[in-house]
């Protein structure tokens, strides 16, 4: 079976290949359909199937720039990709990575920087899955609410509303984004990023993860828009960071071409998975997502904190956050096959009325 | 010997010492990770070999190759799509 295994030139190892397919498939539909680049899901993934560390961590992110751009590609035919918000918001993210990654700098000098990065991870990601759940919870009191009196739900209801306060905030220029149907000060998506940003450059994330909830909690796009929109700016920003890993010497071209294989069909079903689920059911899918992130988090600050625990909890994170991947990506599939089977049927009713009525 | 002259001492000796770490310590920061080229022949060897020449050629080479590669696959995979005969130009946007 050994042509199952392809030799890495640069990492010189060899990899079971249909690994990688299955590994860029899986996060290829993740990917699309939630607007992230996956990188807390590649990186394990790319580790167990035998990378190095920093070769792990290359070759995603020069994989998740592909990926991403496939992605938006799609979702842009869908009027989901905001470039003149994407483009703004670049700016302030790359400022607030570079600052981020000086501060990690500064807080290494300091020591025990892993811990209390992990621990900040764990803290934010909790934020942002108690953030979704009572946006969730909050839409079904309003539903409840407008069922009660007899009205019709608003189709573009939310139940956290902190957009609609920020976007009050009318510090000149203040700007259209047409795809995203928002009109606020250019420095609220400017800002958003820059936090957003430095967070990533501290945590040594992407960002995706934080930027997806921004975009929709704190700017005020609409899921689909937030997800799209998302994507271009991580197809940039990943870019970016092929360039720099790739000159360190630390990415596996070979490698993200063959997980980009995969990724393009994966990428293709997630993102049209998302017009067959409403925002609120993308949002549910993704903070499901962020519980597992957070799950493999804290093994890993158990671990840290417990050494004699580290045999068990490292192998555990990664089962973890791969089953996970499996069964996210399982799901998406199948939501994908239904509305395209509910979407043909439909067509085939309608082609069958108007040949009728001649 | 007074103080002074046994701390100058002792600061000699673990200069002397450490001179060889230093030394060490410098060449470790220009140790270079290379691929083994000597078994690859054809497109691997190639790309082994830039790797080995020049990161900058490398790195460029990558950011070029990375979008050019997902805009052929992403459009091969948008054709293959198009096939299940599905609208792929619009969407209804609905929250909940």
């Amino acid at each position: 079976m050994n042509w199952l295994y392809a030799y890495m030139p640069i990492a010189g190892v060899h990899i079971w290949w249909p690994g990688l397919v299955i590994l860029g498939l899986g996060v290829g539909i993740i990917g699309g359909f939630f607007g992230q680049g996956g990188a807390w899901m590649v990186t394990p993934g790319l580790n167990v199937l035998g990378f190095p560390m920093a070769f792990a961590i290359g070759t995603d992110i020069a994989h998740m720039a592909g990926k991403s751009l496939i992605s938006t590609m799609r979702h842009a035919k869908f009027g989901n990709v905001d470039y003149k918000l994407s483009l703004i918001m670049v700016f302030g993210t790359v400022g607030g990575l570079e600052i981020g990654a000086r501060n990690v700098m500064w807080l290494e000098r300091m020591g025990k920087i892993d811990l209390y990065v992990r621990c900040g991870y764990l803290v934010l990601l909790t934020f942002i899955v108690w953030l979704i759940f009572t946006d969730v919870h909050k839409l079904r009191l309003k539903e409840r609410a407008a069922r009660a009196v007899g009205q019709p739900v608003d189709p573009l209801a939310t139940g956290i509303e902190w957009y609609k306060t920020l976007q009050r905030i009318k510090i000149p220029p203040v700007v259209n984004f047409p795809k995203a149907g928002i009109r606020c000060s250019v420095w609220l998506p400017i800002a958003v990023a820059f936090v957003t940003g430095w967070m990533a450059g501290v945590l040594g994330i992407g960002g995706g993860l934080i930027r997806m909830p921004s975009l929709i909690y704190l700017v005020g796009c609409p899921t689909h828009v937030a997800v799209g929109t998302d994507l271009f700016e991580i197809a940039v920003s990943g870019l970016y960071g092929a360039a720099t890993y790739s000159y360190k010497g630390r990415v596996e071209l070979m490698a993200a071409f063959i997980m980009l294989l995969g990724a393009a069909v994966g990428a293709q079903i997630g993102t049209v998975a998302t017009k067959y689920v409403r925002g609120y059911g993308i949002r549910i899918f993704f903070g499901i997502a962020v519980i597992g992130c957070d799950l493999s988090v804290l093994c890993k600050v158990i671990a840290a904190a417990s050494p004699s625990l580290k045999k068990v909890l490292d192998p555990a994170a990664a089962v973890l956050i791969l089953g996970l991947v499996t069964l996210l990506s399982l799901t998406i599939v199948v939501k994908f096959i239904r509305g395209v089977r509910e979407e043909l049927a439909l067509k085939a009713e309608q082609l069958s009325a108007v040949e009728a009525i001649r | 010997m007074g103080t002074s002259a046994r701390n100058a001492v002792v600061c000699a000796i673990v200069v002397a010492l450490s001179a060889p770490l230093l030394r060490a310590a410098e060449k470790a920061t220009t140790v270079v990770i290379v691929a083994d080229s000597r078994h690859l022949t054809g497109l691997r060897g190639w790309w082994a070999n830039l790797y080995n020449d020049s990161h900058l050629y490398f790195a460029i080479v990558t950011v070029l190759m990375i979008p050019l590669a997902g805009i052929i696959l992403g459009t091969v995979a948008d054709r293959l799509m198009a096939l299940i005969g599905i609208d792929l130009k619009s969407r209804t946007l609905r929250e909940s």
